[in-house]
């Protein structure tokens, strides 16, 4: 991993409402080499979405405000970027397939008619291209993503599909701009199991095929396992701990994933899934220090007071938890407590 | 074949509300308390002019009788002589509708651009001075009544700026265009008479505002919240998140999404606009069917005032009609299931 | 879950007497927590301000109005047509009367006029709705809803100039046609939310369990329509105002020499521009009546919806 795609460094996400600023992303760091599937993972209401979209720079601004940090895409920072170099970004760099496809499709166009822009100024060479040529670029991206009779599915509106079928559209459309990093966020939560299940595998076949980058969020640890190179966890607006795959399944070490690991039912093993004590703070006025620290069952005094960094424990191996502080202080501070 | 279905259904119900409304009609004209004939004659007619109008209105006979008789003259387009001008309704109706269609199609005109575009530029400016300005605006263009904004209206630009002629349709001395649509604006530029359609439009300027600031102050609030509203919607992040240029993102996506309930209130509005129309025309003079409806009632006309009720519910039942082919043709949702359902 | 409870595990019975007051606690604290949210927004006070003051003048008119004696018929042509003074705040009409003292009295016409027609209309209009709701489907349904549909196909206003027109043009009768045109409006609406309510899961419980009619419509069905039509009726009340001016403005409401907002507008409308003031105060006064009632229909929508929610 020479030059990193996308690279995050300690990017803070605020929200103005009425009564103070929701401190919603806390100094995250977050990195994606080229080629490489991340998996993100965390509660719901963590952030994941937040940071998706401070990416792209569509979060609602305002009430949004990002207050600092740096996002760099190739090299160049997103957040410095006037609207004519991120709309070079968008699309045809990364590109996103969002949660709900239902929301994600405007209700009063057609298929095609919410196609035809995000092919058409995908690519400079696109922009003059006809309306028939755009449309059977359409119907090869909905062919990819195995949805029969192309021609009429473009002429319907959203409500005619199924939501599998909507799905499937949305994932057609991001992969329609061709780009170098694709987010994914819980891509078929909202529909059935078995539905789900063919939408992931369609789309892992499919970033495989085009060798795309690809972030995966997801709270469904098994997607992460079977798709990512890396994972990173995310709590309350930080990332607690990174490290590839494997090593995360094999050796979780911040407290709150293995408190997640535990979470999830094992069909092997027998006996009730843990869950995670506590939920996720407010963020109006966060906790002090460590932000898991008041859920925390090995909560020490600087977890109160500081702030934890990310702490290497060995090869990618990163973890944001006081514990694994090997500093010389460190030592001292577990001398004095024994 | 799906918009023929539609129009034959509502067609169909239009009927039955026709129906309805005559009878509603004629009861106003004919049931409520009070001697027809006398009332319609006054105090110092004869006798027996009085008993020929009683004989001729078929007052003796029993009501439901009267409605059939009353129905079928109607239904014949005979809806009898005014009392006060000593002509037939309808070629009263005849000479005095168009100048109504042409204030009332100039306000809406004016209540579409202007409302929606406020409502564009409040929302693009949300939370700031244009926003609020417009906001302010609006809500006293909602509060307040239209013959008190005609009057204010009038007073401002007509008498005391004189920017604009304060009564009437066109100047003294202006030649009247030919009578083709009625529509001065339209005959003068058919005739090529431009100064006539110059003077016609300035004319129409002051009373259609005062007519479309009520509907406009609406149209304006209602475009504002729905946009505002959606602006946060997923659909709009993604078409941005897909490289979407932002002039489609909220030029056309955004607009087309949410104009349906600006659309869809247009028809509720327009009741209002019909209704305002009886004061903004009596205090600019404007020789329409309101003012002769107003005067009709001032007189106790029956005959003209049941004709006028009657075009009126028409114009709405069809203006009504054409609200809902709009909102179909922008919102597939209610197209495709065929019906509005509020 | 499946486990037996014995009576001795159970909670001693709630009396008759413990549940009433806890349902006036929660009362007293909803009612608290509403107020606390409608005093947070700033405009839907002023309007609630606006719509108390207007109705205390209005009721004491006779001792707040300086010259009581001028909304009588009454002529001082010595100080007739003055514009605005120390002496007459709002100047004086044509035949010397005091325009402030007789905007005060109009505020009573126009208030009465939206009270009693609300009165009217109300009670009837959430009747026959909440009937044809509940019965939806019935003949019951149909006849009453296809007369709403008659009435609601012709502007109000047009209707109620109408019937005052045929009736004797006086302020009882332009309340009885403003009411003719009104009920169904609330019909509409309240059919609408029987209809919705009819399907709750509360009310085909009662039903099981052999309640009445009369018990369903008006004990389950009816107090969770309140919120909407209690909005209704604020901004409504706005409506009727502005239309029992508009007749009066016409000639078909207040008659002259008593002093309705739109009486003493239309008298006013003959003397403009040089002596605006006859005309314009009493706009002002149906302007800020008006006002009043939307601002605090607004709040009131945005706070029941918002408890709704």
């Amino acid at each position: 991993m020479t030059e990193p795609l996308l690279d995050i460094k300690d990017l803070y996400v605020q929200f103005e409402v009425y009564g103070g600023r929701l401190e919603v992303l806390d100094g995250v760091n977050f990195r994606v080499g080229t080629g490489e599937k991340i998996g993100l993972v965390g509660e719901t209401g963590c952030g994941k979405t937040t940071t998706m979209k401070a990416i792209l720079r569509i979060l609602p601004e305002p009430p949004a405000v990002i207050p600092r940090g740096e996002i760099t895409f190739k090299g160049r920072d997103v957040l410095k970027m006037n609207s004519a170099e991120l709309s070079k970004v968008r699309g045809r760099g990364i590109s996103m397939i969002f949660q709900d496809p239902t929301a994600a499709l405007n209700p009063v166009f057609t298929i095609g008619q919410q196609f035809e822009p995000v092919i058409r100024y995908s690519s400079p060479q696109n922009r003059r291209l006809s309306r028939r040529e755009i449309r059977e670029k359409a119907i090869v991206s909905l062919q990819e993503v195995a949805l029969a009779d192309p021609e009429r599915l473009l002429d319907s509106y959203p409500l005619q599909l199924s939501g599998g079928m909507r799905q499937r559209v949305c994932i057609g459309m991001a992969l329609a701009t061709h780009p170098e990093l694709l987010i994914a966020d819980e891509p078929g939560t909202s529909l059935d199991v078995t539905i789900q299940d063919q939408v992931l595998r369609l789309l892992r076949e499919l970033v495989e095929e085009k060798h795309t980058s690809v972030i995966l969020i997801t709270h469904t640890l098994g997607v992460v396992r079977e798709t990512a190179d890396r994972v990173y966890v995310m709590y309350a607006g930080n990332m607690v701990e990174v490290a590839p795959t494997p090593k995360l399944f094999a050796n979780p070490l911040h407290p709150y994933t293995q408190g997640l690991m535990q979470a999830v039912p094992k069909l092997t093993g027998g006996g009730v899934a843990h869950g995670i004590p506590g939920r996720i703070p407010d963020y109006l006025s966060p906790p002090s220090g460590c932000r898991f620290h008041t859920r925390c069952p090995h909560v020490m005094d600087i977890c109160r007071r500081e702030k934890p960094p990310f702490f290497s424990v060995d090869g990618g191996h990163q973890v944001a938890c006081f514990l694994y502080d090997k500093s010389p202080e460190a030592r001292r501070d577990e001398a004095v407590a024994a | 074949m799906r918009l023929l279905g539609f129009l034959a259904r509502r067609g169909f119900q239009s009927v039955f509300v026709l129906l309805g409304l005559s009878i509603l009609i004629f009861i106003i004209a004919r049931v409520l308390p009070g001697d027809r004939a006398r009332t319609a004659l006054g105090a110092r007619a004869p006798q027996w002019v009085v008993d020929r109008l009683r004989e001729d209105l078929h007052l003796a006979q029993p009501l439901v009788a009267q409605y059939g008789y009353w129905l079928g003259d109607a239904l014949q387009g005979d809806l009898g002589i005014s009392l006060v001008t000593r002509r037939a309704v309808t070629d009263d109706i005849r000479d005095f509708l168009p100048a109504s269609l042409e204030l009332v199609l100039f306000s809406g005109l004016i209540t579409a651009v202007g409302g929606i575009g406020l409502g564009i530029l409040s929302a693009r400016h949300k939370d700031t001075w244009v926003d609020n300005i417009i906001r302010v605006f609006s809500y006293m263009g909602v509060v307040i009544p239209s013959f008190v904004a005609a009057i204010l209206l009038l007073l401002l630009f007509g008498l005391i700026l004189d920017w604009f002629p304060s009564i009437g349709r066109l100047s003294e001395g202006v030649p009247r265009p030919p009578k083709i649509t009625g529509f001065y604006t339209v005959d003068s530029l058919l005739a090529g008479q431009f100064a006539t359609t110059w003077d016609a439009l300035k004319h129409l300027v002051l009373p259609a505002v005062a007519l479309a600031l009520g509907s406009l102050s609406q149209e304006a609030r209602i475009t504002r919240s729905t946009m505002s509203d959606n602006l946060s919607k997923d659909y709009i992040a993604a078409g941005r998140a897909l490289g979407v240029p932002e002039r489609l993102v909220t030029g056309r996506f955004l607009l087309k999404a949410s104009l349906i309930p600006t659309v869809s209130i247009f028809g509720l509005d327009f009741a209002a606009t019909l209704s305002n129309a009886f004061l903004v025309e009596l205090i600019f003079v404007w020789p329409g069917i309101s003012r002769y409806g107003v005067n009709a009632m001032l007189r106790k006309d029956l005959n003209a005032i049941s004709a006028v009720i009657l075009i009126l519910g028409i114009t709405f039942i069809i203006v009504n009609i054409l609200v809902d082919l709009g909102v179909g043709a922008l919102d597939p949702r209610i197209r495709l299931r065929g019906a509005r359902s509020d | 879950m499946a486990r037996e409870i014995t009576a001795g595990e159970l909670p001693a019975p709630i009396t008759r007497e413990q549940v009433n007051q806890l349902q006036r606690k929660n009362r007293r604290e909803n009612l608290g927590r509403s107020w606390y949210k409608f005093s947070r927004n700033p405009l839907s006070v002023i309007g609630g301000a606006t719509i108390l003051v207007v109705v205390l003048m209005a009721v004491f008119a006779p001792w707040v109005a300086p010259f009581p004696e001028h909304a009588q018929p009454f002529t001082d042509f010595a100080n007739a047509s003055k514009p605005p003074s120390a002496q007459n705040l709002f100047g004086t009409d044509e035949i010397g009367r005091d325009i402030l003292s007789r905007v005060i009295f109009g505020f009573r016409f126009s208030l009465m006029m939206g009270m009693i027609v609300l009165a009217l209309v109300v009670p009837t209009g959430v009747f026959l709705g909440l009937v044809a709701g509940y019965f939806q489907g019935g003949w019951l349904d149909t006849l009453i809803m296809r007369v709403t549909d008659v009435f609601l196909a012709v502007p109000p206003l047009i209707l109620a100039l109408a019937i005052a027109a045929v009736l004797e043009p006086n302020l009882s009768n332009a309340m009885v046609a403003v009411s003719l045109m009104w009920w169904p409006w609330y019909t509409r609406l309240s059919y609408g939310l029987a209809s919705t309510l009819r399907n709750e899961f509360y009310v085909s419980s009662a039903e099981t369990l052999g309640a009445s009619k009369f018990h369903i419509l008006f004990h389950e069905i009816l107090p969770n329509m309140t919120s909407p039509i209690f909005t209704k009726m604020s901004l409504d009340m706005g409506w009727v105002i502005i239309i029992g001016a508009t007749l009066s403005f016409v000639g078909l409401g207040v008659q002259p020499p008593k002093p309705g907002l739109g009486t003493m507008m239309a008298s006013g409308a003959k003397f403009l521009p040089d002596q605006w003031w006859i005309a314009m105060f009493p706009a002002l006064g149906i302007v800020v009546v008006v006002l009043g009632f939307n601002l605090f229909g607004d709040g009131l929508r945005d706070l029941l919806s918002a408890e709704g929610v």
